[in-house]
């Protein structure tokens, strides 16, 4: 097991959100602007790495017929702890986030982790592992964030990235936009694979 | 009781702001269990259900353990030590997500026991709501909107019957989805979500109603 490659796994070849399609909900609902995205991402990789900290600390201890309970109360322990530092610090993140920070406890990427992952392999590799997961899922809502965003409302971060003749298409930043959007790039990812298969069989 | 109320709720929480078409709760069964009429059937009442019930829990536990009001419980019991009663707020989303996890094993049992019928046709999906991002989601939302108790149970049974239609009509059109040319790569999940933007497109067409 290199720390590269678990590292890595989590951006590309097992992405949370376009290869696996976990945790989808608030990657659709917090990504119409790129800022929201950042802030949802940063929150996932907290709570994500945390969490697959003290799963893996604790696996000898923790009894098998109760794990999931534990997970769940781990998870929710740390989702309460951003929770509260966001509203202090970040109000109008905080703000435009609403309820799905708090939802993060069931986010199916972070139990998915704390199961298959951490629970099994010891600290430091469950450390690399939410942290590549995390990275990973934060890259993905900011490709689809910076997609809507830009097609619209004609911004990037809040910065004007076209001129004012751009007429923003606003069913991109509403909710048919998130799913079109998403469909559109898990597709595209599709045709990659499918591509590079058939170069593969035809060398 | 204002039927009236009721009845905007209910609407509200049905149509226009559809639980997964506009809200974007309870993505992941919408998705995974949309490809058969039975099984969409059988998860969407299920989760009326489970959603109808937390809502009254979660409402109850609230109300009476964690907020800091006279009704406090937990302030009547110790009123001899506490000064005030205890702002517990804080402790709202370990508090409900194992009341969710508790009263969904519960549920299960409970339903195995005295009707092995229904357990056969939702049992399969009875665990799979625990982690149901939508049952966790209207417990915050009757806390945010500030909703009575009966009003939250209606908003609860309400957003469900909302979760299911989407989820019928999601499951209906897929199964004619089967017989259409898709390109190869929009196969499955692609074409699936982007049929579901068009589906949020149209739901949108409810906004326009508004009471007054």
């Amino acid at each position: 097991m290199s720390v590269g490659k678990e590292f890595i796994k989590g951006m590309v070849r097992e992405n949370p959100v376009f290869r696996l399609l976990l945790g989808l909900c608030p990657v659709l609902a917090t990504s119409s602007s790129v800022m929201n995205a950042i802030g949802m991402g940063v929150s996932v990789i907290f709570v994500l790495v945390a969490s697959n900290t003290l799963v893996s600390l604790l696996r000898n201890f923790i009894p098998p017929k109760i794990r999931i309970p534990i997970y769940i109360s781990i998870i929710a322990t740390f989702v309460t702890v951003v929770d509260l530092i966001m509203a202090g610090f970040f109000p109008d993140l905080h703000k435009s986030l609403g309820m799905f920070i708090k939802l993060i406890v069931v986010n199916c990427i972070i139990l998915g982790r704390a199961e298959a992952f951490a629970s099994k392999n010891n600290t430091f590799y469950a450390i690399i592992d939410g942290l590549g997961m995390g990275i990973g899922f934060t890259f993905s809502m900011i490709i689809i964030a910076t997609i809507r965003e830009l097609l619209g409302n004609g911004t990037w971060l809040n910065m004007p990235v076209f001129g004012t003749q751009f007429e923003p298409v606003l069913i991109f930043v509403l909710a048919p936009g998130a799913f079109i959007t998403l469909g559109f790039i898990i597709g595209g990812m599709n045709w990659l694979d499918h591509r590079r298969a058939a170069i593969a069989t035809k060398s | 009781m204002d039927i009236q109320n009721l009845l905007i709720i209910s609407v509200g929480a049905i149509f226009i702001s559809n639980f997964v078409l506009s809200r974007f709760l309870g993505l992941c069964p919408y998705i995974g269990v949309s490809k058969q009429l039975d099984s969409a059937l059988g998860m969407g009442m299920a989760v009326v259900f489970v959603m109808s019930i937390a809502s009254l829990f979660t409402w109850m536990i609230y109300y009476y353990f964690l907020e800091p009001s006279s009704a406090n419980l937990i302030f009547k019991l110790f009123r001899n030590q506490l000064d005030s009663p205890p702002d517990l707020r804080y402790l709202q989303t370990i508090a409900f997500i194992l009341v969710i996890a508790t009263l969904v094993q519960f549920v299960e049992m409970v339903i195995q026991k005295t009707s092995p019928g229904l357990y056969r046709s939702l049992g399969i999906y009875l665990p799979l709501i625990t982690t149901n991002c939508a049952v966790l989601g209207v417990a915050f939302l009757n806390i945010d909107s500030d909703y009575n108790f009966i009003e939250s149970i209606v908003n609860g049974f309400a957003s469900g019957v909302g979760f299911t239609l989407a989820l019928v009509l999601m499951a209906g059109l897929r199964e004619k989805l089967e017989m259409a040319n898709v390109p190869k790569a929009m196969k499955g999940a692609p074409i699936a979500f982007i049929m579901a933007g068009l589906m949020s497109l149209a739901f949108m067409g409810f906004s326009g109603l508004s009471f007054g």
